[in-house]
């Protein structure tokens, strides 16, 4: 039977792009029927235009390669195996290399924090005695500077991790893939935001020494930690992943605990390090950050593939990679974080917006699942209602629904999940971060938190690339 | 004057929403004009145009509103603007709300079909400059489309049509204004009883009379299938009137097909009609002005107006005969026409039409072309016979003020019947004008009761005329049923009582204004 003729045949459903009255008519004789708040595509730009027209024409293609690519991220199994020294299993880490987090940067545009944190990682591995000896290194060369994201790695903040610092290994089991991150290290005076006071130095040593390897034999003697059912947890519990962790970090620690003995750590490690996770709600989030990682790798570098594989900022620019594009970045002025600030702090103290964290949110966390962390809404003076509203935003510019990550207000829905350049560009909706705010000065801190918006020139720039335009 | 504006930046209005505003502060007093558009570039052209051009346009894009205000005096023009955006906000004010509440207000074609699962069709009604791409998405997510949106090139209909006959898909338009599927008005529409009689037309207010007079002889349709006027286009070939006949022709709830179009081009008649002679069911064929031999060549049932096909495809959905049915429908109009003359004053000799259905008009002028001789128009018959002035009337005339040229800028004068009653006024004071000839459209997304404004605007015409000695005779039919929102019997009874002589379809009121006007002529 032709199409034409079923459709004579079944109850007519409308979808109605235009004019409100033709909705008004339909309801009023009863029909079944969906209006759209449509707007010009891409705010009118006609070049905009043509590369999603471009892009239409190849539409079965593309969308069966985004439909592959979302499969894989749904699928993605992300598992806490190991934590090792970084240059014993991060791709592409020397002695004379340091990673840092979002796209690559020179290091006469690097931010405050950024300087703070290479000079402490040079400090700590010894390569340099004083900071003015640090930022030579670096200048002529002899330490290079390379982003977390080239190395299979993502870093908070700064996201500076050095040789010898020890990282968490995340293994993907359904694709194989793995991915690393720090440690996190609490909060206060802390690398990630640039601080290299001895006080910071010395934890990272702890760090190393103590809390690494106990940490590994435990998370070794456990046969791994699943992240991805404590993050589809800790979502009833009210954390988002990215910005709240206090329910993960204590699923987690709940999930450690009973391995321990069997790992045979010492009762005197064992207190220093239950001290340690125990004054961090946000130990989690560097682990979440790993996963977040390992899961959208594997939907990496997919021809045709316009679902956006990471978000990241290095304090200057805000960088984005797409899988159908590869290694490519498309990068735009890093945005002001509109937020709550400690006290003592203003807008003014703000550094841009900084850290791979926000690839959270490019798999479908942080600010995407804002409606499972209503309590976090109170950082920009939100409510309840403005976090359901965000994440139903963010449902418009994604390909599906992460039926793992599900949200109990919204009737169990999953997160939105799969970034879609062409729905960002089409819709002028930009993706939504949940994110701290470092002061702009090296080794202040955090000085609030708050929310921001990925810029749109990111996505305009990767969907001509995509279109081939 | 002073000129006072504000711009909304990154949100979206429909034209018909911002044309409806923007009519609404022009009226305020003190106000001497009033835009209420979103930036694109015609639009901006068309505000610099007017005189109200504001600081920062040229940065403004099509997701930006600009209200501009022109006024007496700076108060009067706050108070607009501040009226302006009160209109907006109840519907910006909804849609935060209804954003934050749920269920959800999807923001493209992808998250409506989430929202609403087994959709089947889109009805688009876009700007023509966004359309295409609408339909072109639309389409290959599967779905069946009505284009309604006008100003799309014909490349991309030949394109978007050869991309729905791929896919079998039926592409409803460009410039498609009314459907019905399956029972359910698309456009503009008239509430019709379902039935056994399907029609497929190239002419919006064509298939409104045919449905409207079928459902009057108490009948009714199956389905109702637009295609847009330029389907039957050499270029276009008749694409979406060949899937429809065919659709048509397959569906066990039809026993009955109508075609309704202007004369198709000679290739796209041969093709159109050669699928009429290998059609299983009845056809009948209104070509307005065209070919009645090479129809019944065909098979099919030629007919010469709205009127008469609608006859016709009763009579054969009752298994009667359908050339009976059209012999015996014919009425004497001509005492009718005797008594509008007789009150009428020496020098009174001219009809003046003026209609809102682009088809309505045709076929009006065909029929007065054989009474009257030339009738002058925006949209003639012959190239000699166009306006020099289509704002002006000479001799007989007929225009279509729902044509683009009226329209742009301006709601169709189905929505709004204000320019239609200025004419009227400038018609009645015309002192060689006889007769006036209207159609009323009724339906959904018509205006709501379109018949008590025209009736005033004939009470001060006929009292204007009345005022220099004249009598001006009005002559009108209503498009719509009983069942439509504004009710055909209420409509009528408000016109009939304003003076106005009704007549059951568009093909009989012209016939009697032309009668009236060629027996005015013949006693001058």
């Amino acid at each position: 039977m032709s199409p034409v003729v079923d459709l004579f045949r079944r109850e007519l459903r409308v979808i109605n792009v235009g004019l409100r009255e033709f909705a008004d008519t339909l309801r009023e004789v009863g029909a079944q029927h969906v209006h759209v708040d449509w707007r010009p595509p891409a705010g009118g730009k006609p070049e905009l235009m043509a590369a999603l027209s471009e892009l239409e024409e190849r539409f079965d293609a593309v969308e069966s390669a985004n439909r592959e690519a979302f499969e894989r991220i749904c699928g993605s199994q992300p598992v806490w195996i190991d934590v090792a020294r970084a240059d014993e299993v991060v791709p592409g880490m020397r002695q004379n290399v340091v990673l840092h987090a979002g796209p690559p940067l020179r290091w006469e545009e690097a931010c405050g924090p950024v300087r703070g944190a290479v000079i402490g990682a040079l400090l700590y591995e010894g390569l340099a005695g004083s900071p003015a000896e640090a930022e030579r290194l670096v200048q002529n060369g002899e330490v290079q500077l390379s982003p977390c994201h080239h190395h299979g790695a993502v870093g908070p903040m700064a996201g500076v991790v050095s040789a010898s610092m020890p990282v968490v290994v995340v293994e993907n089991r359904a694709y194989g893939n793995r991915a690393f991150a720090t440690l996190n290290e609490g909060l206060g005076k802390v690398l990630r935001f640039g601080a290299y006071s001895e006080e910071v130095i010395s934890r990272l040593r702890w760090m190393r020494d103590v809390l690494a390897p106990a940490l590994r034999d435990v998370v070794r003697a456990s046969g791994g930690i699943d992240l991805k059912q404590i993050i589809a947890r800790a979502l009833h519990m009210g954390d988002e992943c990215h910005n709240r962790n206090a329910a993960a970090t204590s699923l987690l620690v709940r999930g450690l605990l009973p391995h321990f003995g069997s790992a045979g750590v010492s009762g005197a490690v064992v207190a220093e390090v239950g001290e340690f996770l125990s004054r961090n709600d946000h130990f989690f989030l560097n682990l979440s950050m790993a996963a977040c990682k390992a899961t959208m790798d594997a939907a990496h570098g997919m021809p045709n593939c316009t679902l956006v594989t990471a978000m990241a900022r290095n304090g200057t620019r805000f960088g984005i990679r797409v899988s159908g594009t590869g290694d490519r970045w498309f990068t735009a002025a890093a945005p002001r974080v509109n937020g709550l600030y400690f006290v003592g702090f203003t807008a003014e103290d703000a550094n841009p917006d900084l850290g791979d964290s926000s690839i959270t949110e490019t798999a479908g966390l942080g600010g995407f699942a804002m409606a499972a962390a209503p309590a976090i809404v109170q950082f920009v003076g939100g409510t309840p209602e403005d976090a359901v509203a965000l994440t139903r935003e963010m449902g418009e510019i994604c390909f599906g629904r992460n039926q793992t990550f599900t949200i109990p207000v919204l009737g169990f829905v999953g997160t939105p999940a799969g970034i879609d350049v062409r729905k960002v560009v089409e819709t002028g909706i930009t993706p939504v971060i949940n994110t701290g705010i470092a002061h702009r000065e090296a080794g202040m801190g955090q000085v609030g938190a708050g929310l921001t918006r990925a810029p749109m020139e990111c996505f305009e720039e990767a969907l001509q690339a995509l279109a081939g335009l | 004057m002073i000129v006072r504006h504000v711009v909304l930046r990154n949100t979206y209005f429909d034209s018909v929403t911002l044309m409806k505003i923007s009519s609404a502060v022009s009226r305020l007093p003190g106000v001497r004009q009033a835009v209420a558009v979103m930036a694109t570039e015609p639009n901006k052209e068309t505000v610099r145009r007017a005189g109200l051009a504001v600081k920062g346009l040229d940065g403004l894009s099509a997701t930006d509103l600009v209200i501009a205000v022109e006024a007496e005096e700076e108060p009067v023009a706050v108070s607009a603007l501040r009226r302006a955006e009160e209109m907006l906000g109840g519907d910006a004010g909804q849609r935060q709300a209804a954003a934050a509440r749920g269920p959800s207000v999807p923001r493209s074609l992808d998250s409506a079909r989430a929202i609403l699962p087994d959709s089947n069709l889109v009805l688009i009604s876009v700007p023509g400059l966004y359309a295409a791409a609408e339909a072109a998405k639309a389409l290959r997510r599967g779905f069946h489309v009505m284009l309604f949106s006008d100003n799309v090139s014909i490349e991309d209909e030949l394109r978007l049509k050869l991309l729905a006959r791929e896919k079998g898909l039926l592409l409803m338009g460009p410039d498609c204004g009314t459907a019905i599927i399956n029972g359910v008005p698309l456009g503009f529409a008239n509430a019709v009883r379902r039935g056994t009689i399907g029609i497929v037309g190239a002419a919006g207010t064509g298939i409104q009379q045919v449905s409207v007079l079928i459902d009057r002889l108490e009948a009714g349709i199956s389905q109702a299938v637009g295609t847009g006027g330029r389907d039957v286009s050499a270029r276009v070939g008749g694409i979406a009137m060949l899937q429809g006949l065919a659709a048509l022709e397959a569906d066990e709830g039809t026993r009955v097909i109508v075609l309704v179009a202007k004369p198709p081009a000679p290739e796209t008649a041969e093709a159109v009609l050669a699928a009429v002679a290998n059609c299983e069911k009845p056809v009948v064929v209104v070509f307005l002005g065209g070919n009645r031999e090479a129809i019944q060549r065909a098979g099919g049932y030629a007919a010469d107006t709205l009127e008469e096909a609608a006859v016709m495809a009763v009579a054969l959905d009752r298994g009667e005969s359908a050339f009976e049915a059209v012999r015996d429908a014919g009425v004497e109009l001509t005492p009718v026409a005797r008594q509008e003359v007789d009150r009428m004053a020496p020098g009174q000799k001219f009809l003046r039409g003026l209609y809102s259905g682009g088809t309505l008009c045709d076929e009006a002028m065909l029929l007065l072309r054989e009474r009257v001789g030339p009738v002058y128009s925006n949209t003639p018959l012959e190239p000699g016979w166009r306006l020099r002035d289509s704002w002006v009337s000479t001799g007989d005339t007929v225009v279509d003020l729902g044509d683009d040229e009226f329209t742009r800028g301006r709601p169709h004068p189905m929505i709004d019947p204000a320019l239609r009653l200025q004419r009227l006024e400038r018609e009645a004071s015309d002192p060689e004008v006889a007769v006036v000839l209207l159609d009323v459209v009724l339906g959904y997304g018509a205006h709501p009761d379109p018949g008590s404004v025209l009736a005033e605007g004939v009470v001060r015409a006929k009292e204007l005329a009345a005022s220099q000695g004249r009598y001006l005779s009005v002559v009108a039919s209503v498009c719509g049923t009983r069942g439509d929102p504004q009710d055909l019997d209420r409509q009528e009874a408000v016109l009939r009582a304003a003076g106005v002589v009704l007549q059951p379809s568009n093909a009989r009121a012209a016939r009697l204004a032309g009668l009236i006007a060629s027996m005015a002529r013949a006693r001058s």
